[in-house]
């Protein structure tokens, strides 16, 4: 009696599966679909079939042929993957081979925040000399010589008119004198001052603003700085204005925010008050707008600094201000 | 009246709050259990003191101890008012493990007789501020320098009684009895009045100088002031209360007995209060009698006319001075006094005569003497009343508030401001005249926010036009090249500005070297800081050390930032420029498991540039050998110029040997440096994309050899120079010196890469002209190929 088609296909699995080399698994695809393979044989047969089954009966061998086909094929190319030894593995806890990558100075990278955070609300970034003149210094910001406001910074003299600049302030006058109102500058850059302890060195960084405009008030001073504050440190900090002095602002104010190390309870960093001092600000004095030649019944404005490592200290909690200085690259690596 | 901590609203900060009886802490009470003599000194005795605690021994010289006296014990540590702190001594011999104190020791009284004796009540081991329920808190406040009026107890008040809303009470001022007439006696002639407007006298005759009641020294020491007799106590003290320094003259050594204000002479000069001789100016104002300067005006009195103990007469002067020239004359002598701290900012010119009064009345109470009828007061041009006119709406407008003109107002008259009303909108202020910081309509909005609160003020936002301005390319190319160098596995380092004065010899720099055009600063803070850097190097080298000091030995560090050139003339501003350099030491990576550790190199720096380079477009540029005597600082055959565009922007090389071992270097180290300015002027602004080949490539290696001295550079750029179109690129990947290779010579290979953009090469073809190439090299330069 001739075998039914799943006979057959039940036998051919059977040997693949007791082949163990490719040559066997070819000899069986030729005993089962070669020219007078099985199932070749049994296609050639259908036609002595009766009619009405013919074409189901058809079907199923064709399909039986592709299947046992593919079997054989992906048997063999099982066979032909390189075997591995299991047991063989590398040591994945070993350091990997890294691109050592350098690191920005704390006061660059803040600096870049700093700056980043005004440049989103319109301002320009501009810089100034670092060796400058009595004049813009001191005299352009209604500081006269003869002044005890000149006793508030201490100076580093070059000449008798030549300073290193004492703070970043310099540099508005210096733009107000080349451009007409709208003005919105930022200007970071380094400051020196003839001091030197725990809490400050000679040289430091600070970043000056300035926007002049018509009508811009005091209130808009509080606006902006409370937008940037809220940005650097979070939108939950408070803030909180006090009258202060500066001979080119009128009214000047510092700028608290509550402290961010210990929320306002009161820490080390904020000698126990809560309140952070971060930055000096206020509407620019008329005396400056007069030494520029601006009209100060048309343009006021407002003008604030603050110190890079100040920030830099309570974003990083760095409590030597001389680290940033000595380069050590312990330290540097940090960031 | 209650001033609390946290009160800072008023414009004034205060700075700390201490107790200035907290050095009584360590004073505990103690009982004299037991007293010995001393063995080996006959005045001295051991006394044994219950502290409560425990007993310890005490040496003590004092006449007055007994058996069970409570006394103050001073514990070591304990810091005296005088300023000595008491440490554990071993007196004669003998361990004193305290001291024992008198009232004057401990700053509580004139006593100096003996041990100060307490009252039975009181309870062994106990602190002596406790004890005695001292405590006199003391505020420092923080006061700016446009706030003279505040420097006194009065001025202070009445800032705190405005926020507190309340009323100040003036000390009530009532003189005594006087006697004949001032005129008679005395007269006061001001030859320069634009420095003096204002000078008053009263004569005081008859007094005793001697030492001041306990109550008097007391308030002075509280605030800081050494007492010196009762004369000079009352001046400070009124000083102290008013704000108006004050000076007491000894009347009779005063010649013609009169006062003439003037000018120095030039070359005149002066011995002041301190004994030091002064050199005056024309430009310092003097108190003279009627044959020479008796003080420096404001500023100090002179030892000529100074209060002795013999002196019964004194002339009390209260003037007002020019701040401009008092701070002129105090910056010239370097004599900061408390006088002068306050004329320089500006003394109330209303309150010469209040504080002179207030003064004579102290001095006739406290030392004794009759005062003379009537007070000098010479002011011919009285100085006017400020008058400003205001307007609420603009002042609502600068601080971005709605008040309405009667608020303004009232707030400007509870800080003793004259006020009257213009019209609806304006109004005429007149402030007092110890407010010698309000001169104009923004110094009133100033008060009206303070008043008003700043915080108080609501938060707005500028209304500006959308409107922005190209970044600058040098700021914007910093911030990349930074990013690219810290991409390179470099840190970035900033150093000071300014360096030792000694970094020029250091760096090894010809004497003239334009690196030796140095900017001096005049007030360094030591001798590392003394000059403007014209280098980046020196901090470099100086981090360098410090780092390996503290074991950081493997370094890649950079900086940017200014150097300064002095331009030789006088006043004008330094050439300021700024550098990139950076600087690699040690090893090229730390040791890892899978490779050794190798030192880098001068080829390591070199790749660096090139890499940083390449990355910011700059495709041209030259590395050739640093032109002899061009650069003292880094070693001769070891370095590149890296030129651009025929333009020198910079070195890459290996330090000199010398400069490390002027930098106390153990290792060497390897610099690069350029102009900034120039590096960017060289970076292309725009990028455009070179389409991908669309045929394949082949490559052919060649090798050569050629003499040693041959520099690689040349032999690639002959290939290059022959044109050929095919010639896509040259990779050099091998260089050898050494057997088989003769001596003098080295072999060196290279990669070509043909390619065609219009066809996929033959081997043929690519294997003709490589033969090509190779002929033609091998006649153009000195070369032979290797043996095979």
């Amino acid at each position: 009696m001739e075998k039914t088609l799943e006979q057959i296909k039940k036998e051919a699995l059977k040997e693949l599966e007791a082949a163990s080399d490719r040559e066997s698994i070819k000899a069986i695809s030729v005993r089962y679909l070669g020219r007078k393979g099985m199932v070749t044989q049994y296609l050639r047969n259908i036609s002595n079939l009766p009619r009405e089954i013919r074409p189901e009966a058809g079907k199923k061998a064709n399909q039986t042929k592709k299947n046992l086909g593919e079997l054989f094929k992906k048997a063999i190319k099982q066979l032909e993957t390189p075997s591995y030894d299991t047991d063989n593995r590398i040591d994945v806890s070993l350091p990997g081979r890294v691109i050592p990558r350098g690191s920005l100075h704390p006061i660059t990278q803040i600096t870049q925040q700093i700056c980043d955070i005004f440049v989103r609300l319109g301002f320009d970034v501009v810089e100034g000399p670092e060796v400058e003149t009595d004049y813009y210094n001191f005299e352009a910001l209604n500081i006269p010589k003869n002044h005890p406001a000149r006793d508030m910074q201490d100076t580093f003299y070059i000449s008798n008119n030549i300073v290193l600049r004492t703070h970043t302030s310099p540099t508005q006058p210096r733009i107000m004198e080349k451009q007409k109102p709208p003005v919105r500058i930022i200007a970071p850059g380094k400051v020196y001052r003839c001091d030197s302890d725990l809490t400050h060195t000679p040289m430091f960084h600070q970043i000056e603003g300035l926007l002049v405009d018509e009508n811009v008030s005091f209130g808009d001073l509080k606006g902006v700085l409370t937008t940037f504050v809220h940005q650097i440190f979070d939108p939950e900090t408070s803030l909180r204005f006090r009258p202060s002095f500066f001979p080119f602002t009128e009214p000047s104010a510092e700028v608290d925010i509550r402290c961010v190390i210990c929320k306002g309870d009161g820490c080390r960093v904020c000698s126990h008050t809560g309140w952070l001092e971060v930055i000096g600000a206020g509407m620019v004095h008329p005396a400056v707008f007069e030494n520029v030649g601006y009209d100060t019944t048309c343009y006021t404005g407002f003008a604030f600094g603050m110190g890079v490592e100040r920030i830099a200290m309570l974003k990083y909690g760095i409590d030597d201000i001389r680290k940033y200085f000595e380069n050590d690259l312990r330290f540097l690596r940090q960031f | 009246m209650k001033v609390s901590l946290s009160w800072l609203m008023a414009g004034l900060e205060v700075e700390a709050v201490s107790d200035r009886y907290d050095y009584l802490n360590r004073v505990v009470i103690g009982r004299l259990v037991k007293i010995d003599p001393h063995p080996n000194a006959d005045k001295l005795k051991l006394c044994r003191v219950d502290i409560g605690d425990r007993i310890i021994t005490v040496v003590c010289g004092a006449p007055n101890v007994k058996y069970d006296m409570l006394v103050p014990c001073a514990m070591p540590g304990t810091c005296f008012p005088k300023g000595t702190i008491l440490e554990k001594s071993i007196i004669r011999g003998e361990a004193s493990e305290g001291m024992i104190c008198s009232e004057i020791e401990l700053g509580l009284g004139a006593n100096s007789d003996g041990i100060m004796e307490l009252g039975p009540n009181h309870s062994v081991g106990c602190p002596l501020n406790k004890a005695l329920g001292l405590s006199d808190p003391v505020f420092e406040i923080d006061l700016t320098p446009n706030r003279p009026d505040c420097l006194s107890i009065i001025g202070t008040a009445r800032e705190i009684a405005a926020f507190q809303k309340k009323k100040v009470t003036y000390p009530e001022i009532c003189l005594p009895e006087s006697f004949d007439d001032i005129s008679d006696y005395t007269s006061i002639t001001i030859m320069d009045p634009e420095l003096c407007p204002r000078y008053a006298a009263s004569l005081v005759f008859d007094i005793t100088v001697g030492r001041s009641p306990f109550w008097l020294q007391d308030r002075l020491v509280s605030v800081g002031l050494k007492p010196i007799n009762n004369i000079v106590d009352i001046t400070n003290f009124v000083m102290m209360e008013s704000g108006q320094p004050l000076h007491a003259f000894d009347f009779d050594r005063l010649a013609e007995h009169r006062i003439v204000v003037r000018t120095a002479g030039e070359g005149e000069s002066f011995v002041t209060l301190d004994g030091k001789e002064r050199r005056l100016d024309p430009e310092m104002l003097m108190i003279c009698d009627g044959e020479k300067p008796v003080a420096l005006a404001g500023v100090m009195g002179g030892l000529n006319s100074e209060i002795e103990n013999s002196t019964t007469k004194i002339l009390l002067e209260s003037a007002y001075f020019d701040p401009v020239c008092i701070r002129k004359t105090s910056k010239k002598t370097g004599l900061n006094t408390d006088a002068s701290h306050r004329f320089e900012r500006g003394v109330d010119p209303k309150g010469t005569i209040t504080a002179l009064h207030r003064a004579t009345q102290l001095i006739a109470e406290i030392g004794g003497g009759k005062l003379i009828k009537g007070t000098i007061d010479e002011y011919p041009n009285p100085l006017p009343d400020r008058v400003i006119d205001i307007s609420g709406t603009a002042l609502n407008r600068r601080l971005g508030i709605d008040l309405g003109i009667n608020d303004i107002e009232n707030h400007l008259k509870s800080i003793e401001f004259q006020v009257h009303k213009i019209d609806n909108d304006r109004l005429r202020v007149i402030p007092p005249s110890c407010r010698v910081d309000i001169t104009r309509f923004e110094d009133i909005t100033e008060e009206i926010a303070r008043l008003f609160g700043y915080n108080n003020i609501k938060t707005t936002f500028p209304l500006i036009p959308a409107e922005a301005r190209h970044p600058s390319k040098k700021i914007e190319s910093r911030d990349r090249i930074k990013c690219l160098m810290t991409g390179l596995g470099f840190n970035e380092a900033i150093n000071y500005s300014f360096i030792n004065h000694l970094s020029c010899d250091r760096l090894n720099l010809e004497p003239d070297d334009k690196k030796r055009q140095v900017v001096n600063v005049l007030n360094p803070l030591s001798e590392d800081q003394s000059i403007m850097r014209t280098s980046l190097i020196p901090g470099l080298l100086e981090t360098m050390k410090y780092n390996i000091s503290v074991q950081n030995r493997n370094l890649k560090l950079f900086e940017i930032g200014n150097v300064f050139f002095n331009t030789g003339q006088k006043d004008s501003l330094p050439d300021e420029i700024e550098m990139i350099a950076g600087l690699w030491t040690g090893k090229r990576e730390d040791a890892v498991w899978f490779s050794k550790e190798i030192d880098c190199d001068f080829y390591d720096i070199k790749g660096v540039v090139e890499e940083l380079l390449g990355n910011l477009g700059i495709v041209n540029s030259d590395f050739t050998h640093m032109p002899t005597a061009s650069c003292f600082y880094t070693k001769p055959g070891f370095t590149a110029q890296v030129i651009i565009k025929d333009e020198p922007i910079g070195l890459v090389g290996e330090l000199h040997p010398k400069v490390l071992t002027n930098y106390d270097l153990k290792q060497t180290a390897f610099i690069f440096e350029f102009n900034f300015d120039k590096l960017i002027s060289h970076t292309p602004d725009t990028k455009s994309v070179s389409p991908i080949p669309k045929f394949p490539a082949t490559s052919r290696d060649i090798t050569l050899i050629v003499d040693k001295d041959i520099e690689a550079n040349k032999i690639l750029q002959s290939v290059m120079d022959l044109n050929e179109e095919l010639v896509e690129n040259l990779h050099l990947f091998d260089v050898f010196e050494g057997d088989p290779i003769p001596a003098g010579r080295k072999s060196i290979s290279f990669r070509i890469t043909y390619r065609s953009s219009s066809e996929t090469l033959e081997d043929k073809r690519v294997n003709n002209l490589h033969k090509s190439i190779s002929d033609r090299l091998l006649r153009k330069i000195d070369a032979t190929l290797p043996s095979v």
